[in-house]
């Protein structure tokens, strides 16, 4: 058990390169913690100076309080499941997972190798596998080999390097599953990178948002998503992503009007209050934020408000159907859009927006559609600084306490749950 | 499973797979055994021709009419014993120490070819596979000469030297080849797991090397025991003269006996350590010990 500390943790490497920048984190004992960010962002970096394989370039990382900074990995006491697995090829799975217990030997208390190593087996599914090599072994069984040789032993904290990359989408959701129950029961902090929204939204007690190195966001899901704190989180959080559309604001004779290429949207006064000055801002909206007109409940009516597009084509999925509207936008624009996409690693930024629609509308691609879009929700963002002007820090903050509260509760049952077993 | 459970479909279709199973091995078979009839035909022959007495060399027959280990008799306890048996050791002697010498230098230069970044990496790598393809012949006039003026020649140390000309260049490529292969996180997923530095080499490291270094010490040890043109040209005694060049010496019991029968078993057992070494080593020969450890 142990929490740790990063800060101010800076990496060159040493071509120059800054991987890692200036990043304080603070991870309490037995939280889940997801990394998250796109390709090349810093997060393998920043797990592996956790673990001691890459050394800090400056700032301090403390584990349990203690500066841990120059510490060789083994005396970090964490255990790693490594991007690639590293499974050594020429042990068996017995051998493999009991690894960490003989070169311990009597440093771990209580119970024998085999005792642990027959448990660790049986909580992965792995007891008829244990004589086997890693290489006859499927691409799952090797991911839990590799899981039973970070569990086996009692590591202060698990460190995962995206340990499901390289499965198939069924395993995949197995193995989140598997590991969240895992984190949950055995109450280990841990720290996941990864760059699958799934896996972030479902597993995290809390996410954080990485950027060419920088810490952009620490929440809960619900508070990213909800509560983003700029652009780029706004954007990579989420899937499909939002909608991100050039406006401006006007104060016409029905109250203060977004006017968007793809239509004039009515918004609350006090939500446009913060645009106050700007000839341009960037509207947020994620796609399930519209809606057919003709479906909304009178009760829901209120909070948003009803525009006419038109939708250039539709995808009808069977539970919710994608409605597609194009715009052109002007040169300044679509370049933002553009320099966002490449930030995010994402595909170019078509300059359309995405309704999710439920799937019993009506509407047709090709003709005007009276659209609903929930207004209290959508968020508005400096085009220049990308900030989010409408953040609600409060609103986020209670969220992320949220789940706190949360994990507090589930920690409490395991160990009850343990209690009663033992 | 048990055929009786099968609908007749599934019996057939299980025969003909098996069928074109057999098929498939008939093909490989045959196609050992012609590989094996040639290439151990001559051996068949040397070993038949070892047991045959002076007067049967010439009889045109494969095998030995009555056969006798008279042979066997001349070369290790008769009148070539000495020429033999000294030439073995020398042989063993300078194949093993030019082996070991090789060995321990092309680990440290392929461990560091596959590990470090280094200027002039391309360089070793390029000069070593120029060494190995400069002709023998061309260097033994030289080195005669050489050896002769500096005391080298007909002793030890000059066939060890040269024989590393031969053997290092191989041992450096198929090593670092190998190395290469090597997954080195796995040293850092050790340190993780708790070991220090020097652990996770010996536990992790040295074993998934191991093969490699084996079957290039065997490769390396091949050379230096086949070789025949520095063996004959650098030595003059039986101080260095190794078992190849020593065949040339041999002469019959008597000046009118041809001494093939003796050169036919100093062959055979000749043989018999290359024969041993492989079989002993065969597990540790096998490629891909490595296949597993990462994904992908
Ligand atoms: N050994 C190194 N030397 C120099 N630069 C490096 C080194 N390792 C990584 N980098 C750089 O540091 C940055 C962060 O790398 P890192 O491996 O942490 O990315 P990542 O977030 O894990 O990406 P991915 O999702 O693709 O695994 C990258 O831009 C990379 O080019
Ligand atoms: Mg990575």
């Amino acid at each position: 058990m142990a929490s740790i500390t990063l800060k101010n943790i800076v990496k060159k490497y040493d071509d120059g390169f800054p991987a890692v920048n200036n990043v304080s984190l603070d991870i309490a004992d037995g939280e889940f913690v997801i990394l998250v960010g796109p390709s090349g962002c810093g997060k393998s970096t920043l797990l592996r100076m956790i673990v001691g394989l890459e050394d800090i370039t400056s700032g301090e990382l403390q584990i349990n309080g203690r500066r841990m900074n120059e510490a060789a990995p083994k005396d970090r006491n964490l255990a790693m499941v490594f991007q690639n697995y590293a499974l050594y090829p020429h042990l068996t799975v017995y051998e493999n997972i009991a690894f960490p217990l003989r070169l311990a030997k009597d440093a771990n208390g209580g119970g024998s190798v085999d005792e642990k190593v027959q448990r660790a087996a049986k909580m992965l599914e792995l007891t008829e596998h244990l004589d086997r090599k890693p290489a006859n072994l499927s691409g799952g069984q090797r991911q839990r080999v590799a899981m039973g040789r970070a569990i086996v032993r009692e590591a202060d904290a698990f460190l995962f390097d995206e340990p499901l990359s390289n499965l198939d989408a069924k395993l995949r959701g197995q193995m989140r599953a598997e590991i969240a129950q895992l984190q949950r029961s055995l109450g280990v902090t841990s720290v996941y990178v990864t760059h699958d929204q799934t896996e972030a939204m479902t597993l995290g007690d809390r996410v954080a948002v990485l950027k060419k190195g920088i810490l952009q966001q620490v929440a809960s899901p619900r508070e990213l998503y909800e509560q983003p704190v700029n652009l780029f989180v706004a954007g990579f959080i989420g899937s499909p992503s939002m909608n991100f559309l050039p406006a401006t604001i006007t104060e016409g004779s029905g109250g203060t009007v977004l006017s968007t290429p793809i239509g004039d949207i009515p918004i609350p006064a006090d939500r446009a209050a913060v645009a106050q000055g700007k000839d341009l801002v960037l509207v947020g909206v994620r796609p399930e934020f519209f809606e057919d007109a003709t479906l909304v409940d009178e009760a829901k009516m209120p909070k948003g408000s009803v525009f006419t597009a038109e939708l250039s084509h539709l995808e009808w999925l069977g539970h919710e159907q994608y409605g597609y509207i194009e715009f052109e936008p002007d040169e300044k624009v679509r370049r933002l859009l553009s320099d966002l996409a490449a930030d995010m690693d994402a595909d170019e930024l078509r300059p359309q927006v995405v309704t999710t629609l439920s799937a019993e509308s009506r509407v047709r691609p090709g003709r005007p559609v009276e659209l609903w879009v929930d207004t209290s929700r959508i968020h508005i963002f400096d085009p220049e600084s990308g900030e989010n002007l409408t953040r609600d820090a409060e609103a986020g903050a209670e969220l992320t306490r949220m789940a706190a509260e949360e994990r507090e509760r589930e920690l409490a049952a395991a160990r009850e749950r343990d209690a009663q077993k033992a | 499973m048990s055929t009786e459970t099968l609908t007749p479909e599934e019996a057939e279709g299980q025969r003909r797979a098996r069928r074109a199973k057999r098929n498939t091995s008939i093909g490989w078979w045959v196609i050992t055994i012609v590989v094996a009839v040639w290439c151990l035909f001559p051996v068949a022959s040397i070993l038949a021709t070892s047991f045959k007495t002076p007067g049967e060399l010439s009889n045109g027959k494969f095998l030995p009419d009555n056969p006798s280990t008279s042979n066997y008799e001349e070369i290790l306890v008769g009148d070539s014993q000495e020429l033999f048996l000294s030439a073995l050791w020398n042989s063993i002697g300078i194949s093993i120490i030019a082996t070991l010498i090789a060995v321990v230098l092309a680990t440290l230069c392929a461990y560091a070819i596959a590990r470090l970044d280094f200027p002039g990496k391309k360089i070793v790598l390029t000069v070593s596979l120029m060494v190995s393809m400069f002709p023998v012949i061309s260097l033994v006039t030289p080195l005669f000469n050489l050896w002769r003026s500096i005391g080298l020649y007909d002793t030890w140390p000059g066939l060890i030297i040269p024989y590393l000309s031969l053997t290092l260049p191989i041992a450096i490529w198929t090593l670092a080849a190998f190395f290469q292969q090597i997954p080195w996180e796995l040293e850092q997923a050790a340190q993780v797991d708790g070991a220090t530095p020097l652990q996770a080499f010996r536990k992790v490291i040295v074993p998934l090397a191991a093969p490699g270094v084996f079957t290039t010490a065997i490769i390396a040890f091949f050379i230096a025991w086949n070789d025949f043109v520095y063996g004959i040209s650098l030595t003059s005694t039986e101080a260095a003269r190794p078992v190849p060049a020593a065949l040339a010496f041999f002469t019959g019991a008597s000046q009118f006996e041809s001494p093939t029968g003796a050169i036919s078993a100093a062959a055979i057992i000749v043989t018999i350590p290359v024969v041993l070494l492989v079989m002993l080593f065969q597990k540790q020969i096998v490629a891909g010990l490595t296949s597993g450890a990462v994904k992908g």
